[in-house]
């Protein structure tokens, strides 16, 4: 009976992680790219510095028409959002954020896991381009696709330069494998790490998919509603599950600076909310990458990098062993 | 055989058994349904039901890290890539009439000379195997990686050396084209992208 209620209660904290945390980050991302542009962003909704302004969004978005287009392929054109958004609430599962066993589930081959699971999430992406029937859906389904298929390797082969320092596939024991000197023997992996996940997510300065200037708002055009509320919702569960993995696979999660790992999850949170901000940040800064310049940054930059962080994972592994 | 079924109560199946049965069931359905529905992305879109049952059907066996690198790869990746594909040549809402290529029977006759070759050699390898659930994890990642490049490491190689073949194949068809459009210069319209096959980005 205690292992039921053990799952249950896990389950339920991953649940609630996945509600609370985009919408914190969503937010977030309202006041802290309004201060930057010298604004004050939402004032209103809630009183205090328009702290329920998405809460308000969620009711607007709720009382909305769904409507889907004649043309469309209606089952999959419906299907989309939930293909879309579910694959990271999966990926929370596994996503440790504490010492002794605070993850969801420790899987062995977690990393797999969590890589495998948020590739299935642009598969929505594509559903929505394809049955939209509209042609500035179908550009960004394609735009996509081709970003998906060029920055899936210099991801994988990043964390794989971390599970290799580790020994270990399984996230909470590469945690317990962590040392503070891994943050500047794999940081070149992290960035390439960063910088695809910041792709994978189609985040500025990589949101050639959704460019608003060229083909409206690409594969999310045709949609209104809570559909369209929930692709949104997905964006933002993918920023928490980019910062939060970043942080787990190359800042050491838990484990404080100096020796302080007292505060156990607090110093995961801590990080990842560091790293959401550099995310909200990068879009108020960056311009948009032309679709070449994307597909040349992976092709000839990113890759080579993993490559080489690789490289130097195995021969360090080896000197020190 | 009948020892060994009789020992795990072969009329009184366990819940993994019933439902590595009833996945597979769906698995089946699902394939049946990519070859033969008229619409290409549906097509697509059945393959990936059909890919993830089967890893569905891997952890069930306790291969955990070859089910998380089967939904890597075939639904992340070969998916992807066939929707890319599809979505750059001819991806029409509704049905393609003319998506039958007239090989129905041949394709019918392989298919179940391939499928019978497979069962033969699954059930001539794994008569009377059963695994122990109870025990330590056989399809672990440490297990897998141990197995893999201490007894099967020459295959293993083998199969890359075939990989790197397949791509240097693609390279060159894709190369092809593009000089013979050269040569034939202003005068003919060049000819589309290469092959489908070629992986994205190989063409610079």
């Amino acid at each position: 009976m205690s292992d039921a209620l053990d799952i249950a209660l896990r389950l339920g904290a991953v649940f609630v992680v996945f509600l609370v945390l985009p919408l914190v980050i969503g937010q977030t991302e309202h006041k802290v790219m309004a201060h930057m542009q010298g604004r004050l962003g939402p004032m209103y909704a809630g009183g205090f510095h328009g702290w329920a302004q998405l809460v308000a969004d969620g009711v607007k978005f709720a009382q909305k028409e769904d409507v889907v287009p004649a043309g469309a392929d209606r089952r999959i054109f419906q299907l989309a959002p939930a293909v879309a958004l579910l694959p990271y609430l999966l990926v929370l599962v596994a996503i440790p954020i504490g010492p002794h066993n605070a993850v969801g589930q420790d899987l062995d081959a977690g990393i797999f896991f969590v890589l495998a699971v948020m590739g299935v999430g642009v598969l929505g992406a594509l559903m929505a381009g394809w049955a939209s029937a509209n042609k500035f859906s179908l550009l960004g389904g394609l735009r996509t696709a081709a970003q998906l298929l060029a920055y899936e390797l210099p991801m994988l082969l990043a964390a794989a330069s971390v599970a290799m320092a580790a020994g270990t596939l399984s996230l909470p024991g590469i945690l317990d494998a962590f040392q503070w000197w891994w943050v500047p023997w794999q940081i070149v992996g992290g960035l390439v790490f960063f910088t695809a996940g910041l792709a994978e997510l189609q985040r500025p300065p990589f949101d050639m998919p959704v460019a608003d200037s060229e083909i409206i708002f690409g594969a999310y055009t045709e949609y209104t509603g809570l559909r369209f509320a929930l692709f949104l919702l997905a964006e933002y569960a993918g920023i928490v599950v980019l910062c939060a993995l970043t942080s787990v696979l190359f800042l050491g999660g838990w484990h404080g600076p100096f020796g302080l790992d007292g505060l156990g999850w607090l110093w995961t949170l801590l990080k990842t909310a560091i790293l959401a901000f550099g995310v909200i940040w990068l879009r108020v800064t960056y311009p948009r990458l032309r679709e070449d310049q994307l597909q040349k940054l992976a092709w000839t930059v990113l890759i080579p990098l993993a490559l080489a962080q690789i490289a130097l994972t195995g021969v360090v592994k080896v000197v020190i062993s | 055989m009948t020892l060994a079924a009789a020992s795990h109560g072969f009329l009184s199946p366990t819940g993994v058994e019933i439902a590595f049965l009833l996945v597979g069931i769906v698995t089946l359905g699902a394939a049946v349904v990519t070859v033969t529905t008229k619409q290409l992305v549906h097509s697509a879109l059945w393959l990936v039901v059909a890919l993830g049952g089967i890893a569905v059907e891997y952890l069930l066996l306790t291969a955990e890290f070859i089910a998380w690198v089967q939904v890597l790869i075939y639904v992340g990746s070969v998916v992807v890539l066939l929707l890319f594909g599809l979505m750059l040549t001819k991806a029409p809402i509704g049905r393609s009439p003319d998506a039958d290529s007239g090989n129905r029977w041949a394709a019918l006759v392989v298919a179940a000379g391939s499928a019978a070759a497979l069962v033969w050699v699954v059930v001539d390898a794994f008569r009377a195997t059963w695994i122990d659930l109870d025990g330590p994890v056989q399809g672990s990642t440490q297990e897998s990686g141990r197995s893999l490049f201490q007894y099967w490491v020459l295959p293993f190689e083998a199969l890359s050396v075939l990989l790197l073949a397949a791509l240097v194949g693609a390279i060159v068809l894709s190369r092809k084209h593009g000089a013979a459009a050269a040569e034939r210069g202003a005068v003919a319209p060049s000819t589309p992208t290469g092959p489908a096959a070629h992986a994205p980005g190989e063409d610079r």
